[in-house]
């Protein structure tokens, strides 16, 4: 049964496109009529694709093979995020020392804890680098991870986690510390949960989505400028 | 066919940023390089806002479906994960909110100085020009 089908899918060219599509629409679906945060249509429609490929014994690289037009998006999409950012162009010119300060100190924590981790737990060189990029973007992260000799992978599904992470608590942090000014709240979810964050941020407001969108690109640069740096404090 | 121009226009820009990523040595991703080089762009007048600005907002918008692929791919590492799961989890949600909260708490640190800069200067009853201040700056966002 499961042979039958892995050779049907292996003839179909759409099947990991629109599995993705159908998964993350549940998800949605799921998510719009709860109202429920923590039912995260990218969480949600992450859980349905792998209990379908896990019951139906589908390895996962004939998924992400066929799934890859997805995937392949996301260059374009992240180049996009220049347009919410050339149309906040004014509001970020006024407070471009606020929003580089508020980024730099969050870069700066992201790495240190990182680095406080793997001394409070022994981690293994590979194991230290594999965590220093997790708050950037993965086109970066993974990049970054690569280059200093962590487990790339694991870097990237860390990664999509802190996203989901952050996506999920925006909300309530801003709440919690009292962060009520839109910028300092897309420079919170930008520099903390790159897009994945960013899209709960362009849900919050347009203020937020901008600053959200420019902070992944701010933190990216600046944590592929450091991390190297970091690496090197513990061999 | 408009769409069609703007998908291009925004590939081209895809395009630029890999050239670049190639050619200079900087760990810096085609993602960035593009992003930059299309901010630049605008900013000078020579792609319009009109002329991507549709197919860019459909992109971003469904962004964290785009993610879904990658995201499966957690299935393949449940052993690397098991192996250093307490820090991965700590990675994950106290030190996200606490990168969330230090970031957004030292922006707004100084977006509210600069505010109240302005009506400090008058000295006295500055308090009474901060508050109309603010009010004034949020109806203005």
């Amino acid at each position: 049964m499961t042979a039958l089908l892995n050779d049907f899918l292996a003839l179909s060219s759409v099947w990991g496109v629109l599995l993705t599509l159908a998964a993350f629409g549940a998800g949605a679906l799921i998510n719009r009529l709860t109202g429920k945060a923590f039912f995260n249509p990218l969480l949600l429609g992450s859980i349905f694709v792998i209990i379908l490929l896990s019951v139906l014994k589908i390895p996962y690289a004939d998924y992400k093979e066929s799934a890859a037009p997805v995937s392949y998006l996301l260059l374009p999409a992240t180049i996009s995020l220049a347009i919410p950012l050339y149309e906040k162009w004014n509001l970020l010119k006024e407070n471009a020392a606020a929003i580089i300060a508020g980024i730099s100190v969050g870069t700066f924590i992201s790495m240190g804890s990182a680095l406080v981790l793997a001394v409070v737990f022994d981690l293994s060189h590979e194991q230290y680098v594999t965590l220093l990029p997790k708050s950037v973007t993965t086109a970066i992260s993974m990049d970054v991870a690569a280059e200093l000799g962590g487990i790339t992978a694991l870097t990237g599904a860390i990664v999509i986690l802190t996203g989901i992470a952050g996506n999920l608590l925006a909300e309530a942090v801003c709440k919690w510390f009292h962060i009520t000014d839109p910028i300092a709240k897309g420079v919170g979810i930008g520099t903390s949960a790159h897009a994945v964050g960013t899209s709960k941020a362009l849900q919050m407001g347009e203020v937020e989505g901008a600053m959200s969108g420019l902070s992944i690109a701010v933190a990216g640069i600046l944590t592929a400028v450091l991390c190297p740096v970091f690496a090197q404090l513990l061999r | 066919m408009r769409y069609l121009y703007q998908f291009a226009r925004i590939m081209a820009f895809c395009f630029l940023g890999e050239i670049l990523h190639e050619a200079l040595p900087l760990p810096i991703p085609a993602s960035i390089y593009g992003l930059i080089l299309l901010l630049a762009a605008l900013k000078t007048g020579i792609v319009k806002l009109e002329q991507v600005k549709e197919v860019g907002n459909f992109l971003t918008g469904i962004f964290p479906l785009l993610f879904v692929p990658a995201a499966v791919g957690v299935m393949e590492l449940w052993v690397q994960l098991g192996e250093m799961a307490i820090p991965i989890i700590i990675a994950i949600v106290p030190v996200t909110i606490l990168v969330l909260a230090s970031a957004g708490r030292t922006t707004q640190l100084f977006t509210g100085k600069r505010r109240k800069q302005v009506p400090a200067a008058v000295q006295d009853g500055a308090g009474e020009a901060e508050e109309k201040e603010a009010s004034h700056d949020s109806i203005t966002e």
